[in-house]
Parts: structure tokens; C-alpha cells; sequence
């Protein structure tokens, strides 16, 4: 079973987002995406640029398959990990901490309230 | 059902991630691709490739039987490899392989796992008017590989051969590790290294002492996700992906291995003849990727709005940081320098054809 930490956010394309304060979240991969794409071996982003709900905010090459990720609402990217340049495979060691993939910054919360709890991506992803 | 090989135990031991592969529950890594390609870039990495398929061909005919179904000749002297195709008349693929000429009217072929039961129909099809016997041995045999710059060292701690004499593409019979082994300088890899066939009930001891052998040399346990990666960075062909029974030998830019210049028979040889005097349509190219991102098996490439070819394998290139690809293109796109664009989930990645292999250090003598 896979780690899903309570107070998180989740979206349906299994990222997850974090609250920081000051209009910031942060986001990443959750650990059962990680684990159903295997190892990352490169991450792409596109750079710090405004996003409406629902586009590209990236890409992750895995070995095998690759898959982006999304933007939860319409937000501005503010910060990317840099570290995952080197290292993309933290996502995989490390999804929820060392692992992010960027901060995101949106003066509208509503976006973020209506995204799924730990409980609900839980059942989400059936298990 | 898959099969396991005699060393199953050790990769799930090991904590190995098995996956189902041609027919076999093989192991896929240990810990990462990228660490364990890199030992073999940089030391010294251990394989189970028992999945392989061995067959023996043996008898006064055996030279003249096999320089008819390969493009290959088999004039090479006892002691000696040699790498070839096997065609069907059209001059498609059945397989790649290596061949190991034992003696005079012996050899030892190694065909791909996924094409053991294929192969071993088509080689008895065609055996009528020769003397040899043929032998499947593929269930028996185990095969573990050493490859790295350091292999010659932790093998040469295993056996009384003189392994420094040994050459690129030549093998011995011999005892390695207490047992009784064919000892092969070959690999797939683009980097020096062994390949000692043993009988399956000595899988495991050889397996124990090469990783004893090499403990000093940190040695690492590689699986098939990182021979991928390395044999794509040196620009190896993959059967199935690269290559197949639509695909010639000179398409695939594998006139070195067909005899054309000899005046010896063999199966797909009209063909074969016609299309290097006309010159292909296609032919296979090494791409760099000049974006971010790799197109992978099946991607299209463009120049403009036109399809001008295919992505056969795409990876990225651990020791080189960026991405790579075999692709087919069309005659006239193939030459060095040539930018393309490949089509990867509806955008653009810019890529240009260079010149294989995409890794040029290795230590493959």
C-alpha cells in the first residue's frame, strides 16, 4: 500500500499539493504514481511561466513510459527543483520531500480546497 | 508460464525487481538503471543473461550448413566469434547472433531468447542434404556475464587461462571458478568483458564467486533495463526493435556481416546482392536529441510535414546525459548532421543524426 500523507491535497492525475502559506503550494508526484511509472530518469520543465488549470506544467521520462503533470488551477510557477536535474530519481526515493517538482503560487484558494483529501485519493486509487 | 533461470533465487535474494522478458522471469534492476550502467561504464557489472538460446551444430558439414542459413562466413579459425545475421529468402531478419567455432566441425550458436523456439524450427528446416547434428541446449545452459573496464581482473582470479592473451571476439574451453565453462570475450555492452556458459547446475557457484572475485572491485549485479541503455549507447541493434523480419541486414547497416564478396550461397544472398548495388530506401541512423526528452520505439520523424522515418529505440544515455535513438530514415535523410524532428505526445523534440556509437570510450579492445 502506499504511502498517502493526511494533510495533503490530491489531484486526479496523481500529483499532490501542499499548502506553504503566502499563496504558495508546492507539488509533487505521489508515491503510487511513482511507483506505477518506475524509475524517473529525467524531468522537463517548461520554466516559470502562468498556467490555467489543467495544462502541462511538465514532464517526466521514465525508463519504460512517460507521463506529464498538470497544472491543479490556474497558478503561476515560481519555483522548480532544481535538484532534479542530477538526481531525477528522488522522485521516486523521495516523493513527498526531496522529490517536489515546483512551487506554484495563486491568490485564489478555492482551487486548492476543492481537491481531494488523503481519504479521498485513497479511495481514488482503490486501495 | 515463465521460465526462471537457475540464478532466480539470487536476483530475488538481492531484491531484484523481476519482470517477465521473452519468455522468462528475469531480473530488471537491483537499485537503478543509472547506477548500475554506470559500474559497467566505470568498473565492473555481473549479468545473468541465461535466457539466451544455445544451440550446438556439430559434424562434417557444419561449416558448409551454417554459412548457408547466415549472412556470415563461418571461415573463422576454431578459438574464434563471429557475429551475424540469419535471413529468410526476402532478406528480412529471422535473427542476430553470435556464432563460437569450438573446433574444425563444431560450433556454438547464441541466439535471443525471444526467438529460441522460431530459430531452432527455422535451423531444422533446413538441415536436408548436410551432416551435422543439431543440439538445443538453451534450458541447460546458464550464462553469466562480466563486463566492464575491471572484468579482466575478477575473471582472471577465477581461472588458469591466461585471459591477457585472449582477444576481443575469440573464447576458450576451460575451467572457470571449479567448472567446466566456455570462456567467451564478447559482451554487449561496448565495454571489455566475459561471457562464461556453464551447465545450469553451476549457475550459482559461478555466480558466488564472481561476486566474491569482485567484491574489491565494487562490483554491482546489472540488469536488463541497464544492457538496454548500454548496448544503445554504443549502438548496438535490439532484435524486435531495431530489426525484424522486415528488415535486411543492409538496411540495418549490417553489410559487414554478409558475405557478398565470397562467391558462397546462402539464404536471402539475390536480395541481399540487389539492394547494395541499388541502395536501400531506409536505412537505420544514430539520432541525438538535441531537446529535452527522448522519442521513443514507434515515435515518427519529420522534416516539416513530412514523415520521413521512425524511432527504433530511444533512451537516455546515462553516460552522456542526454537523449539518443536508432530510428529508420529515408534514403537521403540519413546522412551525418541531418536535423529532424521527432513527434513525442504532440510536440516537436529537434534531433540530428550523428555518427554511432553515441559513447566513444569504451573499453571494448
Amino acid at each position: 500500500m502506499s504511502d498517502i500523507p493526511e494533510g495533503f491535497r490530491y489531484t486526479d492525475s496523481h500529483e499532490w499539493v501542499k499548502d506553504l502559506g503566502n499563496s504558495e503550494y508546492m507539488m509533487g508526484l505521489t508515491a503510487y504514481a511513482q511507483e506505477q511509472m518506475g524509475e524517473i530518469v529525467m524531468v522537463e520543465f517548461p520554466g516559470m511561466l502562468d498556467f490555467n488549470s489543467g495544462e502541462i506544467l511538465g514532464s517526466l521520462e521514465a525508463v519504460k513510459t512517460a507521463e506529464d503533470f498538470y497544472a491543479p488551477f490556474d497558478c503561476k510557477v515560481v519555483r522548480i527543483n532544481e535538484g532534479l536535474e542530477d538526481e531525477p530519481a528522488l522522485i521516486n526515493e523521495n516523493p513527498y520531500d526531496k522529490g517536489w517538482l515546483v512551487v506554484v503560487k495563486t491568490d485564489d484558494p478555492s482551487g486548492f480546497n476543492s481537491l481531494k483529501s488523503a481519504e479521498e485519493y485513497t479511495e481514488f486509487i482503490g486501495e | 508460464m515463465d521460465k526462471k533461470t537457475a540464478l532466480h533465487d539470487k536476483h530475488v535474494n538481492l531484491g531484484a525487481r523481476m519482470e517477465s522478458f521473452a519468455g522468462h522471469i528475469m531480473p530488471i534492476k537491483y537499485t537503478t538503471v543509472k547506477e548500475e550502467h554506470n559500474a559497467v561504464r566505470n568498473g565492473v557489472g555481473i549479468f545473468d543473461l541465461s535466457h539466451m538460446g544455445e544451440f550446438r551444430v556439430k559434424g562434417k558439414d557444419a561449416s558448409r550448413f551454417l554459412d548457408y542459413i547466415l549472412t556470415n562466413d563461418s571461415d573463422v579459425e576454431p578459438g574464434k566469434a563471429y557475429y551475424s545475421t540469419m535471413c529468410y529468402p526476402d532478406g528480412g531478419i529471422v535473427d542476430d547472433l553470435i556464432v563460437y567455432r569450438l573446433s574444425e566441425d563444431e560450433y556454438l550458436i547464441i541466439v535471443n531468447a525471444s526467438n529460441i523456439e522460431k530459430d531452432w524450427a527455422w535451423v531444422n528446416n533446413h538441415t536436408a542434404g548436410y551432416s551435422i547434428d543439431l543440439t538445443n541446449e538453451s534450458d541447460e545452459t546458464a550464462l553469466v556475464a562480466i563486463q566492464g573496464p575491471d572484468a579482466e581482473k575478477v575473471a582472471q582470479k577465477l581461472t588458469d587461462e591466461n585471459l591477457k592473451k585472449m582477444d576481443y571476439y575469440t573464447h576458450t574451453s576451460g575451467v572457470f571458478a571449479g567448472k567446466k565453462a566456455l570462456i567467451a570475450r564478447t559482451g554487449y555492452t561496448g565495454e571489455d568483458g566475459f561471457e562464461i556458459y556453464i551447465v545450469s547446475e553451476d549457475a550459482e557457484a559461478v555466480w558466488d564467486a564472481v561476486m566474491e572475485a569482485g567484491a574489491k572491485f565494487d562490483i554491482k549485479p546489472v540488469g536488463l533495463g541497464a544492457r538496454d541503455t548500454l548496448r544503445l549507447e554504443v549502438g548496438y541493434l535490439l532484435y524486435g526493435n531495431d530489426m525484424d523480419h522486415t528488415t535486411t541486414p543492409i538496411e540495418a547497416k549490417l553489410g559487414w556481416v554478409v558475405k557478398l564478396k565470397t562467391d558462397k550461397d546462402f539464404i536471402g544472398r539475390e536480395v541481399m546482392a540487389r539492394q547494395k548495388q541499388e541502395k536501400p530506401a531506409r536505412y537505420i541512423v544514430g539520432l541525438e536529441v538535441l531537446g529535452k526528452g527522448f522519442p521513443r520505439h514507434g515515435a515518427e520523424l519529420f522534416e516539416g510535414d513530412r514523415k520521413v522515418g521512425v524511432v527504433t529505440s530511444g533512451s537516455l544515455a546515462p553516460a552522456l546525459g542526454h537523449g539518443v535513438c536508432l530510428a529508420f530514415v529515408e534514403k537521403g535523410f540519413h546522412k551525418t548532421g541531418t536535423e529532424l524532428e521527432a513527434e513525442v505526445r504532440g510536440k516537436r523534440i529537434p534531433v540530428k543524426t550523428v555518427k554511432l556509437p553515441f559513447y566513444k570510450d569504451g573499453s571494448r579492445k
